[in-house]
């Protein structure tokens, strides 16, 4: 049908080239309340709602960035954008707490807020803790404040948004957004485009995809596209053929246990974490600090580990965990374990013709678990170093140490020096000051813009040292 | 008080309302410069083509493969210019160079059926250039002694004698980074001929007069043939001050050469690797420091990073030389100011204009000197507070010093200051990796443009015969609330409800010769010059009432729509009856009105006079906790207390408080602009040229409480309703912030250790600042 139903219309979207933006569509729909402001998923004032599935309803409204995702890929689905939710005479409750505490100045990332705000007034687990806020993060009426995380206000310091979101109550009975959530969304909607000779292709099966791989090796692969607009908007890449893989059923599977937990690529950050439900306590602290939610909500698994970045947060993560990747492709299905799946800078094992299909965390998992990650920013940066831990220690030794590393070397890698200095030895102090010397010889930091390669080395093995400390105290040692 | 200042009862001006355009804002009805294109027909776009390289000569350049690519409808050269091929007022940046002055730079524009057709028209012009060596970084122009504008000198007492006789004196190299503005609108102007042959230019400026001007004089046509007009900006702080004029330019130039219209928005990358941002200064001092801790003497060298062109970054220069005392009483002071030439973007206005770069020179030192004189920091500055009689080194009495003092105490008792400081020392005593400190900064901001003539604006008012009214003024909106104040100033001044009010989108056919809205001035004197014209009015319909209910015109009072005599309480009319009579008595019912700031001198060449109408002043107090682990902090509180005079608007004030200080805090500790300053092929080259680079606050950077008051019994009498200007001054209480990140690091060291901290202090920063105290080295300074 190549329609997008916005705000209750449906619009067409024939003719439109492939590589358009939904942002850049909207607008030249007159939809101007979206606005780009950098063009990288990054500062969140083009953010929509997407009518998706639910994981506690059959609808969730989810908020994107509209700058990142090809107007094609949301074929058939439903958006709803700032104008959709409310108007100057009849504002939506989000948008009337924004206007009433000053949660405004220049306006201009104000449409992206409400965007998000709205996102996370209709997430449907949203509950307010018993004992009012549990910390700064989070509001009294459940409101979490890392919805807003993918989202920048140059002008107000935030505070009048923060207030406006904890003032937020439960959607009412006659909402007619609250009530689209108890029905499923739209199907995705198998989907092929061609204008002035680019193509996208939303194939009904995987299949489909392999074979459509297997034909064509200059076809790029797009699931959320957090990391292919990018390429699209900065860097004029003009795919001649975009497969969309995102709601494929055969990428989107999810199994816990007993011997392993089953992660489909294609399933979003944002969906695992709470499939996850915290079962996994290594990745729910790794989620947080993932980009921002507006991000996690497009991002895959996938995805994250597809692009081969030296710098990606799952990478160190699932290092520790000793992960494993299924490589599909028309030629059967591979298991790789992710330690031996990076072979360069942005390289992998990945053949041309392979999608990842999932990946495989064994369990049971190590008791022993954190992930650093390092940057100048806590919410929503790209790390400097990036560490993921999985420590078994058994009567006051070390019975297994995995250490996974990012941003200190071409490829993410595993700190196989430094998990030899600590296997086998006693979990003191003085173990771990001389493991760390070893961690913070890892790798081969360089200098850029994010840190120096110097304190890159020294946050590797301060690492070590925090998690050692963090260990002791949640033992009840005294730092 | 003065009849300025003087608010009557139940004026409209002091109610917290929310923005103006809150409503549309929040569903996305507000129209931005850019939005207006789709409402535009056979739009054409515009794509630069850049220099690649810092310093380069244009040796040829081929445009004609752009024709080659289809939608490519005209490529805008140096030979297309009728008028001046310049983009600002000083006649130092042409707008389509014969050499590239720095990485990114703009060499000539592409116009497209599509920004795709544009872009890939950009890509396929073929320039060929010769290299020639490059300056980078400030210290490489000091080197090559490169510098440009006037430099300037600023002397009081003996700095020598001082000096001599302080038996303390310490003395330090400081180098600090610039900011970049990242207004969330990034550069936009469409530009049209409109049915009467008139050049008309939407742009997101600051300055739409300037605008007008430089697209005048490009084009070569007077500036009548020319109208800007500027909806609202999604942000500025400086940034839209004169960098939109060469933009607005380019589409104006292809709008006339095309005949259609021409769209010209830089997207991110190019709007941060073009546009001028904060200047970075390098500064080096020597404080002499009596017993008591009094600041005695400070001699001081300011040289600012000016990059390629002059710009603003004389002014700027100025206004950060008069605030090297920041709140502080300094007998002997003597500072030199030049301005470096850098083959970076144009420097250029960032909110404070020089002002924060000049008080962290003061901040820096006294932040290092408390330890080495024995003396807590928060001691030390209170103590070197300005007092009544004082003033400042360029000779200006210090009015209302005492405000320092009373936002100083209110500060100390709202934020439980002495009682928090023994809490984070028994917190600091048991805990090995993780430091807290909260520190305390005054601020003290000159309000005025420098240069005196530019304290003037204009307003018209018109009501109409159904005596609805609608205003227009000089400044522009963006996000400031200075539409909200001056409807609030209307309405109050008019004596109806605000909802009588409206206000039209600034634009130069109405208010013509305007300053640009900057300098925290705009609702000082558009505020003034509306009263002004609304005064006119009510004047004229005093005396119609007055003959109307037959009391004296004098009697007469409006109030709330209503119209009474001095009692309340014989005949009265409604405003709109009111109106009625005086038109059909042929009265005139509008006015321009006008304002210019009195008392105001400067001699810019010995940096002396009185050339700020008076001081904003204020305190913040910040808390920190750093991780030794990895410097990594959070702002677990602040507490502020600024003086905002009688405020026009107490929502709209404590929004740009809260706003200034966290815009401060990120260029102090986190917003980190690099350079590429090695000798490799992308020398000069921005290398934090996007939001994933750049990082500006966030949620994360928020504090964790936030407590803004605002100075009680504040009345300014130079000012309309008894206001203050509030834009810019809070900014610079974030310095508290990265005091307080100095002293959390110093926690890790032994007591009395002094440290050095890098501007901005990133987590990176932190860590070495802490690591080295924590290694015991002491710094002597």
């Amino acid at each position: 049908m190549t329609t997008i139903k916005v705000n209750g219309k449906d619009a067409p979207l024939t003719g439109v080239p492939v590589h358009t933006t939904m942002l850049d569509w909207l607008r030249d729909r007159g939809l101007t309340g979206a606005k780009e402001g950098c063009a990288e998923g990054e500062c969140g004032a083009c953010s929509v709602l997407v009518a998706r599935p639910g994981i506690d309803s059959a609808t969730e409204w989810v908020a994107v960035n509209a700058c990142l995702l090809p107007a094609a890929s949301l074929d058939g689905q439903e958006i709803i954008t700032a104008e959709g939710l409310g108007s100057p005479d009849a504002l939506h409750p989000v948008q009337q707490e924004m206007a009433v505490r000053g949660g405004s100045q220049c306006g201009f990332c104000t449409p992206g807020f409400v965007c998000s705000m709205a996102a996370e007034y209709y997430r449907s687990d949203r509950t307010a803790p018993a004992d009012g806020p549990c910390d700064h993060e989070h509001g009294p009426n459940g409101f979490d404040l890392h919805a807003l995380s993918g989202n920048l206000c140059r002008c107000t310091g935030y505070r009048p948004i923060r207030d406006a979101a904890y003032a937020l109550g439960d959607p009412s009975v006659e909402d007619s957004l609250a009530a689209r959530r108890s029905s499923p969304p739209p199907p995705p909607a198998a989907t092929r485009l061609e204008v002035d000779g680019s193509e996208f292709l939303r194939p009904a099966g995987l299949d489909e995809v392999l074979q459509v791989l297997a034909d064509r090796p200059d076809a790029r692969l797009v699931a959320g596209s957090t990391d292919a607009g990018v390429e699209v908007n900065l860097r004029g890449e003009r795919a001649p053929l975009v497969i969309a893989i995102d709601r494929l059923d055969e990428l989107r599977e999810f199994t816990f246990g007993p011997d392993e937990v089953r992660i489909g690529a294609a399933l979003t950050l944002s969906e695992i974490e709470r499939l996850l439900a915290g079962r996994v306590p290594l990745l729910a602290q790794m989620f947080p600090q993932f980009a921002s939610r507006l991000i996690r909500n497009g991002a895959t698994i996938g995805g994250n580990l597809g692009t081969g970045s030296p710098i990606g947060d799952t990478p160190p993560a699932l290092l520790a965990l000793d992960a494993s990747l299924v490589l599909a492709s028309r030629r059967g299905e591979r298991m790789v374990a992710l330690a031996d799946y990076f072979t360069g800078y942005r390289e992998t094992l990945k053949a041309a013709d392979e999608l990842i299909r999932a990946i495989v965390v064994p369990l049971p998992l190590a008791p022993l678990t954190a992930f650093h990650k390092i940057a100048k920013r806590r919410f929503d940066d790209i790390s400097s170093v990036a560490v993921g831990y999985a420590v078994d220690i058994v009567d006051g030794v070390v019975a297994q140490a995995r250490i996974g590393l990012g941003g200190v070397a071409a490829t993410p890698l595993r700190a196989r020096a430094t998990e030899d200095a600590l296997i086998g030895r006693p979990w003191t102090e003085q173990t771990v000051r001389e493991a760390a010397a070893v961690l913070a010889a890892e790798g081969t930091p360089m200098d850029d813009h994010r840190a120096s390669a110097s304190y890159r080395s020294a946050m590797l093995g301060q690492s070590l040292l925090r998690f050692y400390a963090q260990h002791l105290a949640a033992e009840g040692v005294p730092a | 008080m003065s009849a300025l200042s003087q608010r009557p009862q139940h004026a409209v001006v002091g109610l917290p309302l929310p923005h103006e355009s809150a409503a549309l804002h929040v569903t996305g009805e507000a129209l931005y410069t850019d939005d207006l294109v789709g409402r535009t027909r056979d739009v054409l776009h515009a794509w630069p083509v850049q220099s690649p390289y810092a310093h380069a000569l244009i040796t040829s350049l081929r445009v004609k493969p752009a024709y080659d690519v289809p939608g490519v409808v005209r490529v805008l050269t140096a030979d297309d210019v009728p008028g001046v091929n310049d983009a600002g007022v000083k006649h130092d940046e042409p707008l389509f160079p014969s050499e590239a002055m720095f990485h990114g730079h703009a060499i000539c524009w592409v116009l497209g059926d599509t920004l795709e057709a544009a872009r890939l028209g950009a890509l396929a012009v073929e320039v060929e250039y010769e290299q020639l060596p490059s300056l980078v970084t400030v210290r490489e122009a000091i080197a090559a002694g490169n510098f440009q504008g006037t430099g300037r000198h600023l002397a009081s007492g003996d700095v020598e004698a001082a000096l001599a006789a302080a038996p303390h004196v310490f003395q330090g190299e400081f180098e600090f980074a610039g900011q970049e503005h990242f207004y969330l609108e990034t550069h936009a102007s469409l530009a049209l001929v409109d049915e009467g042959g008139q050049i008309f230019v939407q742009s997101s400026t600051q300055h739409p007069s300037e605008t007008q001007e430089i697209v005048a004089h490009v084009l070569g046509v007077a500036s009548h043939a020319v109208t800007v007009q500027c909806l609202r900006m999604g942000g500025a702080f400086g940034g839209k001050e004169m960098q939109p004029h060469g933009f607005a330019a380019i589409a104006a130039l292809g709008a006339t050469l095309t005949g259609r219209p021409v769209r010209l928005r830089l997207n991110r990358t190019q709007d941060i690797t073009m546009s001028g941002k904060r200047h970075g200064f390098h500064t080096e001092w020597r404080a002499g420091f009596d017993d008591d801790g009094h600041l005695v003497a400070l001699d001081a060298t300011l040289t600012s990073d000016g990059g390629w062109s002059l710009d603003l970054s004389e002014p700027v220069l100025a206004r950060a030389m008069c605030h090297v005392d920041n709140s502080y009483w300094i007998p002997n002071v003597r500072v030199d100011g030049r301005i470096a030439k850098t083959n970076k973007t144009s420097q250029t206005a960032f909110r404070g204009f020089g002002g924060p770069q000049g008080m962290l020179v003061v901040e820096d030192l006294l932040g290092r000197c408390a330890p080495l004189l024995g003396y807590d920091a928060m001691e030390l500055r209170r103590r070197n507070l300005y007092q009544p009689q004082h003033s400042t080194p360029y000779g200006m009495p210090v009015r209302h010093a005492e405000r320092l003092e009373a936002c100083w105490s209110e500060v100390l008792a709202a934020a439980d200051i002495e009682r928090r400081k023994t809490e984070i020392e028994q917190f600091n005593a048991t805990h090995a990796n993780t430091k807290r400190a909260v520190a305390m900064t005054p601020v003290k901001f000159g309000i005025s443009f420098n240069l005196t003539a530019f304290n003037q604006a204009g307003a018209l008012v018109h009501v109409y015969k159904d005596g609805s009214v609608l205003i227009n003024h000089g400044g522009t909106e963006m996000g400031q609330g200075l539409h909200t104040k001056m409807l609030q100033v209307a309405a109050t001044s008019l004596g109806l409800p605000l909802a009588r009010v409206r206000l039209a989108p600034t634009r130069t056919d109405k208010v013509p010769n305007t300053s640009a809205t900057a300098a925290s001035s705009g609702a000082d004197l558009n505020g003034a010059a509306i009263k002004n014209a609304c005064e006119q009015i009510r004047g004229r319909l005093e005396q119609v009432a007055g003959g109307k209910l037959g009391i004296s015109p004098h009697d007469v009072r409006i109030v709330d729509g209503q119209v009474h005599g001095l009692t309340f309480d014989g005949e009265s009319l409604t405003w709109e009856e009111l109106i009625n009579i005086a038109y059909h008595q042929r009265v005139q019912l509008w006015a321009a009105g006008f304002y210019r700031t009195e008392g105001l001198h400067w001699d810019p060449t010995v940096m002396r006079g009185e050339p700020f109408k008076y001081f904003a002043y204020g305190v913040a107090a910040s808390e920190v906790e750093v991780d030794g682990f990895t410097g990594s902090y959070t702002l677990r509180r602040v507490d502020i207390v600024h003086d905002v005079g009688d405020s026009l608007s107490p929502l709209i004030d404590i929004g740009q408080i809260e706003g200034g200080f966290v815009q401060g805090a990120g260029w102090l500790t986190l917003e980190d602009l690099r350079w590429d300053e090695s000798d490799g092929p992308n020398r000069g080259r921005l290398a934090t040229q996007a939001a994933s680079t750049y990082k500006l606050p966030s949620f994360s950077e928020m504090p964790e409480v936030f407590n803004v008051r605002l100075l009680e019994k504040a009345h300014e009498d130079g000012a309309v309703y008894g206001s203050k200007a509030v834009g810019e001054p809070p900014l610079m209480l974030a310095f508290s912030v990265r005091e307080a990140l100095r002293q959390a690091a110093a926690a890790f060291g032994p007591a009395g250790t002094s440290v050095e901290l890098a501007s901005p202090a990133t987590p990176e920063a932190v860590y070495w600042a802490l690591e080295t105290a924590r290694s015991g080295v002491l710094s002597g300074v």
